[in-house]
């Protein structure tokens, strides 16, 4: 984003630091699990700050007890798509909530390419601008390799 | 992956328990205490708790007894060896019981758990129970999604695979169940730290089963046979049960009971310890129905408690014994 000179996407948790280590990811999911979330791991390969609808890996992993069940799907999930974006997802089943806790980005590809600003020109003399990702001009399944 | 040795930095709201503390590896474990005796390392952990528990809460299992107390004392000599700076690689804690019906093959896999969470050797300490329906899949891509749904929910604790020998079918050879097994080899190599495997299963059975993969049975550290039980241990697991249900035997049942079991060795079926629970379970109805006869009366703390002689000596066995020394 504009405010993002890097040009990674920041989404969920965590997005301005570094990347977490497994160690790190670990301790997160560790957290979660104290607190009764089930976890599930997401991937895309369309980055946008505001493309919350990612695919799912699996299905969301209830009554695990410890980090490294989760981390084993995360590996492969990495496995697969080795240069997608994957993030872990925490959902509480709390009554009343019911809704993604936590989500963080565990993988990204290798690089970004970043985002370009898209002028639309509307009735008059407005503008409308959008954001666009330049890592999703080629085409679905192919914008992995580069 | 990269163990989780200690904690990177402090996770807010986060209850500084001392279950905590085990959530995270065996940290409290690992710290080095500068401890030189074997004495002062014991006073620090619960390896000493732990073996005695085990001497005063199981019957007989010798075998048992003492391969869990090597377990334990390896734990203990690991920590004089980090003090002194050598390297402690964690051991390869898989096992797989063989023994009779009854012999205690799935009550010592359930206290097996508690004891390795606490004498640190895994995180959690829980125990996933399943058998071949949870591992094995009904069509094609259904055994691995299954299979790993278990080792996932299995991780940081013990998964105890009863009647394992049914995984593999070799009379059917598109059965999924060597999927299952490859996927549970692959976990149990790579994944030592984070889990252990327990397999339990009748001892020809496990056998064969060994035979037809000998993968399995290579990375599996520890067999443990189970023996029978000898008839007076199987007397103490009678009393052991009942006192459990607030229940005694009265005068002269003890010696009864001693003499049904002698009966009951000789039929067949006998299956140790699960015989012994239902044949009380048997008695405990009998008892129940003599004081259902009388309704009029009000019965003492100690006639509701106590399984009479008779109770006993209405068995079957005693007839089924006695028609045969007859004839």
């Amino acid at each position: 984003m504009m405010s993002n000179p890097t040009g990674r996407v920041t989404q969920g948790q965590f997005s301005f630091l570094a990347d977490l280590s497994d160690a790190e990811i670990s301790l997160q999911v560790e957290y979660g699990l104290r607190r009764g979330y089930a976890w599930s791991v997401e991937y895309s390969d369309d980055p946008h700050p505001r493309n919350t609808y990612w695919e799912m890996f699996g299905m969301p992993m209830f009554d695990l007890r410890d980090a490294a069940g989760v981390l084993l799907e995360l590996d492969r999930c990495r496995k697969s798509f080795p240069r997608h974006y994957i993030r872990l997802m925490a959902f509480d089943s709390t009554r009343g909530i019911e809704s993604i806790a936590m989500s963080f980005i565990v993988n990204r590809p290798p690089s970004e390419p970043g985002f370009s600003l898209v002028r639309q020109e509307s009735s008059g003399r407005t503008l409308r601008y959008t954001v666009h990702s330049y890592a999703t001009d080629a085409p679905e399944g192919q914008r992995a390799d580069d | 992956m990269p163990e989780i040795a200690s904690p990177l930095y402090k996770i807010p709201g986060e209850p500084a328990a001392s279950g905590d503390m085990l959530a995270h590896g065996d940290a409290p474990q690992l710290l080095s205490s500068g401890a030189t005796t074997v004495g002062e390392v014991l006073a620090q952990t619960q390896a000493g708790a732990v073996m005695d528990e085990l001497e005063g809460d199981l019957i007989g299992l010798a075998p048992v007894k003492s391969r869990i107390r090597d377990i334990a004392a390896l734990l203990v000599i690991d920590r004089l060896r980090m003090n002194l700076g050598f390297q402690a690689q964690a051991p390869s804690l898989h096992m797989c019981f063989t023994g009779n019906p009854g012999t205690g093959k799935t009550t010592v896999a359930l206290r097996m758990a508690a004891i390795l969470h606490r004498l640190g050797y895994v995180r959690k300490g829980h125990l996933v129970a399943v058998t071949r329906d949870d591992l094995v899949g009904q069509y094609i891509g259904h055994t691995a999604p299954k299979t790993r749904e278990v080792l996932r929910r299995a991780m940081g604790g013990v998964l105890f695979i009863d009647e394992a020998y049914y995984l593999y079918r070799p009379e059917n050879e598109r059965d999924y169940g060597q999927e299952a097994i490859e996927i549970l080899l692959q976990v149990m190599e790579n994944q030592r730290d984070d889990l252990v495997v327990i397999l339990a299963g009748y001892e020809d059975r496990m056998k064969t089963f060994f035979r037809s993969n000998p993968g399995m049975s290579s990375r599996i550290a520890h067999h443990l046979e189970f023996p029978d039980y000898s008839a007076g241990e199987l007397v103490q697991i009678a009393e052991r049960m009942l006192q459990q249900q607030n229940y005694s035997f009265g005068p002269a049942a003890r010696q009864a009971f001693e003499q049904y079991l002698g009966f009951r060795l000789l039929q067949p079926n006998f299956s140790n310890a699960r015989s012994v629970r239902n044949a009380l379970d048997r008695a405990r109805l009998r008892q129940a129905s003599r004081l259902f006869a009388d309704s009029e009366r009000s019965l003492t703390r100690e006639e509701l408690s106590t399984l009479e002689e008779s109770d006993i000596r209405a068995s079957r066995v005693f007839q089924i014994a006695q028609a045969q020394s007859k004839s």
